[in-house]
């Protein structure tokens, strides 16, 4: 199941992924049955609000192709680093580009959502502690990469930086999240494809190594990485994110002052 | 009935290089790889939930270090206007390392790393947190005397850096720093984080046990 968190008419609604026109995926069916296209909903994280702020671990250089990109060699460790619960927006809505700057961009990544609390989990067994997947938009503002912590925050978690959604996809409807085509349009042109295939460190890995040393619980998120293909996203621009299964996440950049 | 002690209830920022000892320490390397250069906006970290252990707990160490580092520190707990709510001690815990190139999450964001003082001082009781002074005692023994008139970027300027790069929200707790000459612990140790004003903050650090 798709499931969505909206809002409609002023009300706060959950609902799950239904067929509109003849299109998959294209409304939702809301709590209290009604059937409402896309575009008439505003969309929020689709994660249920947990009882603590959510931990968002998310990975740098975890393709080999975009590493290769960056100048950098594949790491031997996980490039981890975290973001702040407040950066997450949902579908279809705008992301800030600040005045000035010369090079944001996109990074297209699947989301691991964890489903029951772990810790020092078995790579065996790291399927059991995922809930299910979405898919996210980790935007870098690359003009304020300094080498403190890098990515430091100032790149990495601005607000309405990293769009989430539009669903949250239950794990049994993702049998395989290690071979999931996945790509970037902007304006229509795609500009990034790759297959989840591709990570250097895989989602069960990643279960392994986190839980080695944090108690990770339901709701937290690991994003996961993105491949090469990385543009910069001028405002105005409609960037849509796609995981084959998962969604496609829609979203639209707006200048700032 | 004793009240509950105090938890942050939304995300917990930590702050680097925010005391001009601690600048001071690694201005040498500043301009060397790989940082290059001096840092231009605030360095901030984030310790996840699993990290925050309430006044009062014991606290893990990793078995696969012998010690680990207390950075005593003061948080500021945001308000529903964007304000400063109240401050709270804090007990920042780290496993030693030597590079700040890449977030030290494993080293950071090991469950229990940070302990958090038992109550909210009123920010309102507060006119100045240059004011702050705060004293980390192990085992009895005094080990940091830390002054907040020195810190890089005074509790106001930090905030408004920060705020020229994100939102910090209602319940958000963005701490000041930690002082350099941070004191090393291990297992057995008693931690107590104290400052006038301020309930102290104590906690326990034990061994993890066997797998």
């Amino acid at each position: 199941m798709k499931h969505a968190r909206v809002i409609f008419e002023g009300r706060e609604h959950t609902g799950t992924a239904h067929e509109f026109n003849g299109q998959p995926d294209a409304a939702v069916r809301l709590d209290d049955g009604r059937i409402v296209p896309q575009e008439q909903l505003t969309w929020l994280p689709p994660l249920a609000p947990t009882p603590r702020p959510r931990t968002i671990l998310a990975l740098g250089l975890n393709y080999a192709d975009h590493a290769k990109e960056l100048e950098f060699k594949a790491p031997e460790e996980p490039l981890v680093f975290v973001k702040g619960q407040s950066t997450l927006i949902g579908h279809r809505q705008f992301t800030h580009r600040p005045a000035g700057v010369q090079f944001m961009h996109y990074e297209c990544e699947l989301a691991i959502v964890i489903g029951k609390t772990a810790k020092n989990v078995k790579r065996a067994d790291a399927y059991d502690f995922i809930g299910g997947y979405s898919v996210a938009n980790d935007y870098a503002i690359r003009d304020y990469l300094e080498n403190w912590y890098r990515p430091n925050l100032r790149v990495k978690n601005r607000d309405t930086c990293t769009p989430l959604g539009p669903w949250f996809v239950d794990a049994a409807d993702v049998p395989d999240p290690m071979a999931l085509a996945l790509k970037t349009t902007v304006n229509g042109t795609v500009t990034q494809q790759g297959n989840t295939r591709d990570m250097i460190f895989d989602a069960p890995f990643l279960v392994e190594y986190f839980s080695r040393f944090m108690t990770l619980s339901p709701g937290d998120l690991i994003l996961t990485g993105t491949p090469d293909g990385v543009v910069d996203c001028k405002p105005g621009d409609v960037v849509i994110c796609e995981i084959e299964r998962v969604g496609a996440l829609i979203n639209t950049i707006q200048g700032k002052a | 009935m004793t009240p509950s002690p105090f938890l942050p209830t939304g995300t917990v920022y930590g702050t680097l290089l925010n005391f001009r000892a601690e600048l001071d320490a690694l201005a040498p390397q500043m301009t060397q790889p790989p940082y290059k250069a001096p840092p231009k906006a605030p360095v901030l970290y984030v310790k996840t939930a699993n990290t925050w252990s309430p006044h009062g707990s014991a606290i893990t160490v990793p078995s696969s270090v012998p010690e680990v580092e207390i950075g005593a520190s003061i948080g500021m707990v945001i308000g529903a206007e964007g304000d400063v709510e109240g401050f709270v001690l804090m007990n920042d815990l780290s496993i030693p390392h030597p590079s700040f190139f890449r977030p030290p999450v494993k080293f950071k964001c090991v469950d229990g790393f940070l302990g958090v003082g038992p109550a909210l001082r009123d920010a309102q009781e507060v006119a100045d947190p240059a004011g702050f002074r705060v004293e980390v005692r192990i085992n009895g023994a005094l080990k940091q005397s830390i002054d907040f008139s020195q810190l890089v970027r005074p509790a106001q300027q930090l905030l408004t850096d920060v705020g020229e790069f994100m939102t910090l929200a209602h319940g958000d707790v963005l701490m000041l720093g930690c002082d350099a000459g941070r004191p090393l612990a291990r297992a057995g140790d008693r931690i107590e984080i104290s400052a006038p004003g301020f309930e102290t903050l104590r906690n326990t650090l034990v061994q993890e046990a066997a797998a």
